[in-house]
């Protein structure tokens, strides 16, 4: 029988012939990587194991998310990460880079077909470089770090298959919102879920990775993307030369096939309440709000900030709201910078703060008070989340969510973006 | 097995910002961490809680972030049994590697806050209601992982 490309990166790391879904498997694993929040956690259980360093050219160490420290436990944090690394050898060390989700991309710690797993629930993003990419515990992370070994049940995969070419104004953001709405939540637990057709064919590796990142809204396991002209340019071109291409066989199984087409896809929002809590632009469209955030491992990268500047440009933003633009990584602000988006951003009346997780992660960079409404381009609402517990969230595309600002409500995007 | 523990009930995704906000994942240790369990959604949880009581809750328990924090300030708290009707996929692997016995049950609507339920291998029986309900039990695999008391000590014996 046939397999999916998750199912035979599985099978070759487990160095069978075979896989099929259901079954238990221990597995090399190619790469791993820690970020600073739960860093001091996995040095710890490392230590109480008592093994040595499985491979210190395989573990990457990111600081994004208390970054510059928001306390004296994170600077202390950090300080262990530091030290550990000096010890153990860990080149791999990003002290203000960036998200881990962009910066393990960018500096090619992930290839194609490789399987990496990360202590974070968004490292399904690398989907879209056609690896398998998954998040675990400290624990685990830190069993890996002694071993490079990990157990993983074979996932059944879910097909989505999107046809035609999202309309102006309507972005991979859009899509995977629209498609968490449908499936819920808990649509996709335990599952690999693969997105093919021809309009994530047409989808820039930045928009792919927007797609991925979400796809653990829905519990999946990991994200596929299958390897096309677009991926190899994007891989080869940050200096990745060699690496294993996966294809789905004629003849593999997958569990559910939705197809549905781009062109019904219209501007989306999820919340307040859960991430799948969509509606069509539409139905919010007008909702006051006090703040905007545009950043995070959804939506920082380039082509959401050129977006959102094509959109603010010439426009201020209304009074009396805060718009914070917070870059993915270090080169996407130099690249901003020399693009002049930077420049737009704060003539609009923007705050654009440093590289890293920013808001999203709740503890800085524009924490959200009681009452507080706001439209941001991350990927997670939950009550607290970012903030007081009774401040409401609703995640859009960088497109929707400086429209937002320039209005000081919900504002469809479209009307900026056509011509 | 027969554990028997009075209930405590949650709903359908149970993210684990309600679990154990990130705010608190910067504190020294999940002895601090765990007076704020299910903050959110009940803020006197840490102290109403007793240990040996068996949470159970509706769909995706265990939804969001990878922090095992999470499953971690229950586990202190002492909760030994969590009843779902389902777990998000990385909380389900954190609470077995911390030695929490996971129990996927589809009648959870039929358990209430405040019930006593007993637990055996295969069975879930509502003391308070007198019903009882059957689930698919863990796998071998999984079992023994939790049996060892998690992943831990399970890796020191497999060297």
């Amino acid at each position: 029988m046939g397999m999916t490309i998750t199912e035979k990166i599985i099978a070759a790391h487990a160095k069978k012939g075979h896989v099929q879904p259901g079954e238990i498997v221990d597995v090399d694993v190619d790469g791993v990587f820690v970020h600073d929040v739960f860093g001091p956690a996995v040095i710890d259980e490392f230590k109480r194991q008592n093994r040595a360093i499985w491979d210190s050219s395989k573990i990457t160490m990111v600081i994004d998310h208390e970054l510059p420290a928001v306390s004296e436990n994170a600077g202390a944090g950090y300080q262990k990460m530091v030290e550990f690394s000096k010890a153990s050898n860990i080149k791999h060390f990003y002290y203000g880079e960036g998200v881990c989700h962009q910066v393990i991309p960018e500096k090619g710690r992930v290839k194609p077909g490789e399987l990496f797993i990360g202590a974070d629930s968004h490292t399904v993003t690398y989907g879209a470089l056609t690896a398998f990419s998954t998040g675990i515990g400290t624990k685990e992370m830190a069993g890996i770090c002694g071993t490079g070994r990990i157990w993983l049940k074979v996932p059944e995969t879910i097909k989505f298959v999107i046809n035609g070419e999202l309309p102006d104004g309507v972005f991979s953001k859009d899509l995977i919102l629209y498609i968490i709405g449908k499936m819920k939540a808990d649509g996709c637990v335990y599952k690999a879920v693969e997105y093919s057709g021809t309009a994530i064919e047409k989808l820039s590796m930045d928009a792919r990775f927007t797609l991925a990142n979400m796809t653990v809204e829905m519990g999946a396991k990991n994200a596929m993307i299958g390897f096309d002209h677009t991926t190899k340019t994007w891989v080869e071109k940050r200096g990745i030369k060699e690496y294993t291409v996966y294809a789905n066989d004629p003849d593999a199984k997958f569990e559910e096939v939705h197809t549905l087409e781009a062109k019904e896809v219209v501007p989306q929002t999820a919340g307040p309440a859960g991430v799948d809590d969509v509606k069509a632009i539409e139905r919010v469209r007008g909702t006051n709000i006090h703040q905007v955030f545009v950043g995070s491992c959804t939506n920082g990268r380039l082509e959401d900030l050129e977006i959102a500047a094509k959109i603010i440009k010439g426009r201020k933003i209304a009074d009396y709201i805060k718009l914070i633009i917070t870059p993915a990584s270090k080169s996407i602000y130099l690249q901003a910078i020399e693009r002049g988006l930077i420049r737009t951003f704060i003539d609009a009346g923007a705050l654009v703060s440093g590289p890293g997780c920013g808001l999203c992660y709740g503890v800085h960079g524009g924490v959200l008070g009681k009452g507080e409404i706001a439209v941001c381009t991350n990927n997670r609402n939950f009550s607290g989340r970012l903030g007081h517990r009774d401040a409401k969230v609703y995640l859009a595309s960088p497109a929707t969510a400086v429209a937002s600002a320039i209005e000081g409500k919900i504002a469809d995007p479209r009307r900026y973006l056509r011509g | 097995m027969n554990d028997k523990g009075k209930i405590w009930k949650f709903g359908d995704d149970i993210d684990t910002d309600q679990i154990l906000p990130s705010q608190y994942l910067v504190l020294p240790s999940v002895i601090e961490m765990s007076e704020h369990a299910m903050e959110p959604l009940m803020p006197d949880f840490s102290e109403r809680y007793s240990a040996g009581d068996i949470i159970a809750a509706g769909k995706n328990f265990g939804c969001g972030s990878s922090r095992e924090q999470a499953p971690a300030v229950l586990k202190e708290m002492g909760v030994r049994i969590i009843i779902a009707e389902s777990f998000a996929r990385i909380f389900f692997r954190n609470a077995i590697n911390l030695g929490i016995l996971l129990i996927e049950l589809n009648n959870t609507e039929k358990i209430s806050t405040g019930d006593t339920v007993n637990v055996t291998d295969s069975e879930v029986m509502n003391l308070t209601t007198q019903k009882t309900y059957d689930f698919i039990p863990l796998t071998d695999f999984l079992k023994n992982i939790v049996a060892k008391g998690g992943l831990v000590n399970y890796l020191r014996e497999r060297v």
